[in-house]
């Protein structure tokens, strides 16, 4: 078993901290190797920014694969640039608030969350990360919702308000993701 | 699994440090390794260490040379140019026998180079880390556990030779986060009594009755010097005897070994096993010590069914693969695969090459 | 017969190794003097620059370390941090605290290390034999300035003291000189303030000596006193700079 995931957007985004989820989760959850590598730049604010997250039975390899099985994109910027860089069979989550081209091939399947405007719905941009990782553990069924839930409210849950928001952006985000799978 | 955490590279090295008895560190910003400064002006305060921001690379290093100077396990960090300026330093640390562990985390060069991973470094790591021709064990971690383990097993090795250990890792290893089991932690009374066992040689103000500290970069009398040289490369010698670090895979029937170090070995690796359950017979070299280097691993090589020895890096032009070719004896072709500029090596680029050579024979 | 006056304990009877005239023996006299008198010679250790100096690191009977070139700074920050019972102390030239260890030099003053720094100026480089120092003087002949310096190209002195004298954290700052017998006493007591603020816990003190350099300057050392009282010591005035002590 091997499964590598790229996650891409706009900085300040919470890209990385999808990943960085993701990976821990899997790290306290699981016995299998995983890694998280945050691609750096020297930009310090703005511009791109991605990461990307292995998980495998055996040694990891590359943690920063050249092809992915799975993508997220957060803008439309990095569907356009990193939709080619997806297996064959392969699954693409957008922000399909923001990300307005399509996957221009049907060797993969596309699962659209309106992260940005759910996000906005909550009052506050800065869970749509958590909004999309809600999705995307709804949709993959990756790792317990649980124990998800849990590596969320301790890496952010600093705050009693931020809880709050945490656990609704979460829930709502694996509400969406299911109800695609279901579909 | 219960005592695994998920840290950063850079991160779980400076933890590795702080309890294998690190008290000290001095170090300058630079990328990739930024979290180790980062990491060690929160943590050596909680175990009445020492952390200096230094002015720069090179008062850093000589800031480790004088607390290393004064019996502390000290340590210093930098990535590639950063390290040039450290050379100075870390040559005399070695001439005048200060222990300390240093880490490089590689980036792209020369000059200013990129800020991602590369393995442009291994020349300077393993051949010249400063003038005068001195040599240092060099540990090359492949994971974030190895980093871990190497790091606390360094400082040990340091003290044992009151020499400086190189730790070489590359923006990869720095920066990932990986699952890491922590290495014990040494007590209080452990670091002191550690300390108290270097007060023979240590600049700490010795009594009239003593033998004063005193170290010494150098000497007036060349005869000497001529001697220190003789006495470090009899030390040398004894890494090459006893301090050989080496993983070896399926060497025995390999039709193809692949040689690669750090990050670049746990690609290669990745590549052998999709090589292997594709019926070819791909073995592998992956030094663990760039210095001492494992050059009797290759022996080990079946050389009736090895066609080719491939000597994987992200270095362009190639440097392991002198010491790699030095070790084969000529018995087998030696091939080359190489990505660099901070760009990693893929695995399509290993299996491109292995391919090419499996089928279309050596070379 | 009573011995009304020996060497100091701190020296250990090797040769020094300085030229006749020249006053790092005295000042190292005066540093041993001081650490015996103090009761901290068991627990001293000096950081010995790059360049004459280096010739008295056999003579001396402390714990020392010898530092890169301009480093010494650096180094004695790294050794009081980590053994901070230890009486730490560098000793070094102009070219190698003003020039080459500039940097090393300001920032471990502003950072106010509880060090004493003990600078010895005499305007040259001695051991690679008489190139232009950054505090050589004006119209002062070097071997890389044959014509002497000159400001258009090489400059003026750098008065380290007075740069020292910039920043918040020093607290002691004297310029001092071995040239007779009234200013060897002086320089003895800076010395003495020096190592007693550090034994204080005070930080950082700095005591630049003003020295003589009869074999590079072409002089007799009695020319060279004259030279040294005249000249250097116009531009470098004496005196106490700073003293919160």
């Amino acid at each position: 078993m091997e499964l590598n995931l790229m996650v891409a957007g706009f900085g300040g985004q919470g890209v990385m901290m999808i990943g960085k989820l993701l990976s821990q989760a899997t790290c306290d959850s699981t016995d299998y190797n995983v890694t998280f590598y945050p691609s750096y730049g020297a930009q310090q604010r703005g511009g791109t920014a991605n990461c990307y997250v292995v998980i495998s039975d055996r040694e990891v390899g590359s943690p920063k694969p050249n092809i992915v099985d799975q993508l997220i994109v957060m803008n439309d910027v990095s569907m356009v640039k990193f939709r080619t860089n997806v297996q064959s069979g392969g699954i693409i989550f957008t922000n399909s608030s923001l990300v307005k081209s399509g996957a221009e091939r049907d060797d993969v399947a596309v699962v659209p969350i309106p992260v940005t405007e759910m996000a906005m719905e909550l009052g506050s941009l800065k869970v749509l990360n958590i909004v999309m990782l809600g999705a995307y553990i709804g949709y993959t069924g990756l790792i317990d919702e649980n124990l998800v839930l849990d590596c969320i409210l301790r890496l952010l849950g600093k705050k009693p308000e931020f809880i709050e928001l945490n656990k609704k952006a979460f829930a709502m985000g694996l509400d969406a993701g299911k109800k695609v799978k279901a579909a | 699994m219960s005592n695994k955490v998920f840290m950063k590279g850079c991160e779980a090295i400076a933890e590795a440090a702080v309890r294998a008895g690190c008290r000290f560190y001095a170090g300058y910003p630079i990328t990739p390794q930024n979290e180790i400064p980062e990491y060690m002006a929160r943590r050596l305060p909680q175990v009445g260490g020492a952390f200096v921001q230094g002015e720069s690379e090179v008062a850093s290093i000589n800031m480790v040379y004088g607390a290393g100077a004064g019996g502390t396990r000290s340590m210093t960090s930098s990535s590639s140019v950063g390290i040039s300026l450290k050379s100075e330093g870390i040559s005399y640390c070695a001439g005048a026998k200060v222990p300390m562990v240093y880490v490089n985390m590689q980036r792209g060069g020369p000059g200013v180079g990129t800020i991602q991973a590369a393995q442009q470094d291994y020349f300077q790591a393993t051949k010249a880390s400063g003038n005068g021709g001195f040599r240092m064990i060099v540990l090359a971690p492949s994971t974030v556990q190895e980093a871990v383990d190497m790091t606390y097993q360094a400082f040990d090795l340091a003290e044992r030779d009151r020499s400086p250990v190189l730790i070489l890792g590359d923006g990869v290893i720095g920066t990932i986060m990986e699952p890491v089991v922590l290495p014990e932690m040494k007590s209080d009374e452990e670091v002191a009594a550690l300390k108290a066992k270097n007060r023979e040689w240590a600049i700490v103000g010795h009594g009239r009755d003593e033998k004063r500290g005193y170290i010494q970069p150098g000497y007036w009398s060349n005869d000497m010097q001529e001697q220190h040289c003789r006495n470090l490369e009899a030390m040398y010698e004894r890494w090459e005897q006893n301090d050989v670090q080496v993983e070896e895979l399926f060497l025995e029937d390999a039709e193809m070994v692949f040689v690669a170090y750090g990050t670049s070995a746990r690609i290669a690796k990745n590549a052998l096993e999709m090589l292997r359950a594709e019926g070819h017979k791909v073995g592998m070299i992956r030094p663990k010590t760039l210095y001492p280097f494992p050059s009797k691993a290759f022996d080990h090589i079946n050389y009736d069914t090895c066609k080719c020895v491939l000597d994987i890096e992200m270095s362009i032009p190639a440097q392991m693969v002198y010491d790699v070719r030095m070790a084969v004896k000529g018995r087998c072709p030696v091939d080359t695969c190489l990505r660099s500029g901070g760009n990693l090596i893929e695995r399509d680029n290993i299996l491109g090459k292995a391919r090419e050579i499996l089928t279309g024979g050596a070379n | 017969m009573e011995a009304v006056y020996t060497r100091t304990k701190t020296l250990n009877g090797n040769l020094l190794g300085f030229c006749p005239g020249c006053m790092h023996g005295t000042t190292f006299k005066l540093i041993g003097e001081v650490l015996e008198e103090l009761g901290i010679d068991n627990k001293a250790s000096c950081i010995l620059a790059i360049g004459c100096c280096g010739l008295a690191q056999d003579a001396v009977s402390y714990d020392l370390a010898t530092a890169p070139h301009g480093r010494a700074a650096a180094a004695a920050t790294g050794l009081k941090r980590s053994n901070p019972d230890t009486v730490v102390f560098t000793y070094q030239g102009d070219g190698d605290l003003a020039s080459i260890g500039l940097a090393e030099t300001i920032h471990a003053a502003n950072r106010g290390e509880n060090i004493s720094v003990i600078f010895i100026n005499n305007g040259i480089y001695g051991m690679t034999g008489g190139q232009m120092a950054p505090t050589t003087l004006v119209g002062m002949k070097a071997t890389t300035a044959p014509g002497g310096r000159d400001p258009k190209q090489h400059g003026y002195p750098l008065h380290m003291a007075e740069i020292i004298n910039q920043l918040v954290a020093p607290v002691y700052i004297e310029r001092v000189s071995c040239n007779n017998p009234a200013n060897v006493r002086k320089a003895k007591n800076a010395i003495r303030k020096a190592f007693q603020n550090q034994i204080d816990g005070k930080g950082y003190s700095f005591v630049e000596v003003m020295t003589s350099c009869p074999t590079n300057w072409g002089l007799s050392p009695e020319k060279s006193l004259k030279f040294l009282e005249e000249n250097m010591m116009k531009e470098f005035p004496l005196g106490v700079i700073r003293d919160n002590g």
